[in-house]
């Protein structure tokens, strides 16, 4: 029998949520239109903007090239799921104090992001400028950059993103 | 977008013969590419099998030294791992240079190799492009050229391969697993793609229903002393004009062995067993790497916008030799 909807289950922000979609909606539509979540947010539709970055399973992942049926059972976290209690994030309070942004429209992205390069630095991971992929390679302004090249800020706040971001990486904290 | 049915498969057995059977079914991995064809109407299947959990989520050490990489091995899982870091470094850098860090968490290894290519006439429906509809023309000859093919392009197609992975996998000798209806089969990764000829439509030499399970690197030595460079239109986050993944064993100041692919010049990662067969037994000079670029690009035909392409690759090639030789030239 052929299915063209599905019923799915969402751990969103903490939140489990139920809901039954057309297959063809994106993760991110289904954040936004179907549960509300407008933290992230859609730029371009085609993985290329990174403003619709969230952490699914803990992992940094653009939303509008995922299938919200694939993404049944998975755990979800938004940059507004990056405050808890209402206490922000370190990131969140480090992009105020650098002026890490300017129309905002990109920020949740780019914070959800910025979350993923600190627990993949803190991974030993790699990246494309890392001289020699043997070694484990220490989170500087260039590195900063190549890692977050997938996403792009209309209003060209790079150099206060990068700024926020090696304040946090610097102190050590923790991520989600 | 057609609606469509959605399976998550659990065996691999029953994926392969669910798509098999169905001509309008299709796999679905990571979904980084297909699911934006689709978007642009560029595919529309009836059918998704969705095989992400399907057990080949690991890089496994081989009895014989080499590394099986299972087919769902995340790209940014790939090129973390500490063996291929460390026994095959031009594979983990041509991870890195591709997409960015949210798309490497969700491609796999295997939609990697069968992620299709980026030619904008491809990708814009409103152009004709035989790839997509085969008999339509081509709308890349007599436009915008500079991102398009030198080597072994067609009167149908010039469109160039996009994944930077192959390439790499192209210079280190992999071999492709693959399943079918009917058993399993093997590919050379150097012989999964083909040149365009009188049928674009077909990127590689795979059947419909068949589905890539591993990729196996054969224990090479040589491997520990390669590099992946990649030359594009911005510094991170596009695609390659020309890139170039080469393993080489150097003795006494002359090449005992080496490996060498290009990227961004073909319908497929070019494999330049000229360009090899010219090093091996040569000196490790600027003048032997210039000889050995100049015997593979000898048969290249630009098109109006990439001639720049021939001195690129040459540059490349002599410059990645270099510094696999010893010599600093970054």
């Amino acid at each position: 029998m052929v299915n063209t909807e599905s019923e799915i289950t969402l751990l969103v922000d903490g939140a489990p949520r139920r809901l039954t979609v057309d297959n063809r909606v994106t993760l991110l539509d289904a954040l936004r239109d179907r549960l509300g979540v407008t933290s992230p947010k859609k730029g371009c539709d085609h993985g290329q903007c990174g403003a619709c970055t969230v952490l699914l399973d803990g992992r940094r992942v653009t939303t509008c090239l995922t299938f919200a049926v694939a993404c049944d059972g998975a755990e979800v976290t938004t940059s507004a799921g990056l405050a808890v209690d209402g206490r922000l994030h370190p990131l969140h309070q480090a992009f105020l104090d650098h002026d890490g942004f300017q129309c905002g429209y990109c920020t949740p992205g780019q914070i959800c992001s910025a979350a993923g390069v600190l627990d993949e630095a803190r991974a030993g991971w790699p990246s494309a400028v890392t001289a020699d992929v043997r070694t484990t390679p220490s989170l500087g302004e260039e590195e900063i950059r190549e890692r977050m090249s997938g996403n792009l800020c209309r209003c060209g706040a790079y150099v206060n993103i990068v700024a926020a971001i090696s304040e946090v990486a610097g102190k050590g904290e923790a991520g989600p | 977008m057609i609606p469509f049915d959605y399976r998550r498969a659990d065996d691999v057995d029953s994926a392969v013969a669910t798509v098999t059977g169905n001509p309008a079914a299709a796999f679905l991995g990571g979904g980084t590419n297909l699911v934006d064809h689709m978007k642009l109407g560029i595919a529309g299947p009836e059918l998704l099998v969705d095989v992400t959990h399907l057990p080949f989520d690991r890089v496994e050490e081989l009895p014989d030294g080499g590394l099986r990489i299972g087919a769902n091995v995340r790209n940014s899982d790939l090129a973390a791992h500490p063996l291929v870091r460390e026994r095959y470094p031009a594979l983990a850098q041509a991870v890195l240079a591709g997409a960015s860090g949210q798309l490497r968490n969700l491609a796999t290894t295997g939609g990697n190799l069968l992620q299709r290519t980026r030619c904008v006439y491809f990708q814009d429906v409103t152009t004709p492009c035989n790839k997509r509809t085969p008999g339509e023309g081509c709308a890349a000859l007599h436009g915008y050229t500079r991102y398009h093919a030198v080597l072994g392009a067609s009167r149908h197609c010039v469109a160039v391969h996009p994944s930077d992975l192959a390439v790499a996998l192209t210079a280190l000798d992999a071999v492709v697993r693959v399943r079918r209806a009917d058993g399993e089969r093997t590919v050379r990764a150097s012989a999964l793609h083909r040149l365009p000829g009188a049928h674009p439509e077909r990127d590689t030499v795979l059947e419909h229903g068949e589905l890539i399970t591993a990729v196996d690197l054969p224990p090479l030595p040589l491997a520990a002393n390669s590099r992946y460079r990649k030359v594009r239109d911005r510094a991170s986050y596009a695609f390659a004009l020309v890139s170039v993944a080469a393993a080489l064993d150097v003795a006494d100041g002359r090449v005992r062995d080496v490996r060498l692919a290009l990227g961004g010049v073909a319908h497929k990662p070019w494999h330049a067993t000229l360009a090899e067969h010219v090093l091996r037994g040569g000196p490790t000079t600027v003048d032997a790497f210039n000889a050995a670029a100049d015997a593979e690009l000898a048969e290249a035909q630009p098109l109006p916008d990439n001639g720049f392409k021939l001195k690129l690759a040459r540059n490349l090639i002599v410059s990645v030799l270099r510094a696999l030789a010893g010599e600093d030239t970054r």
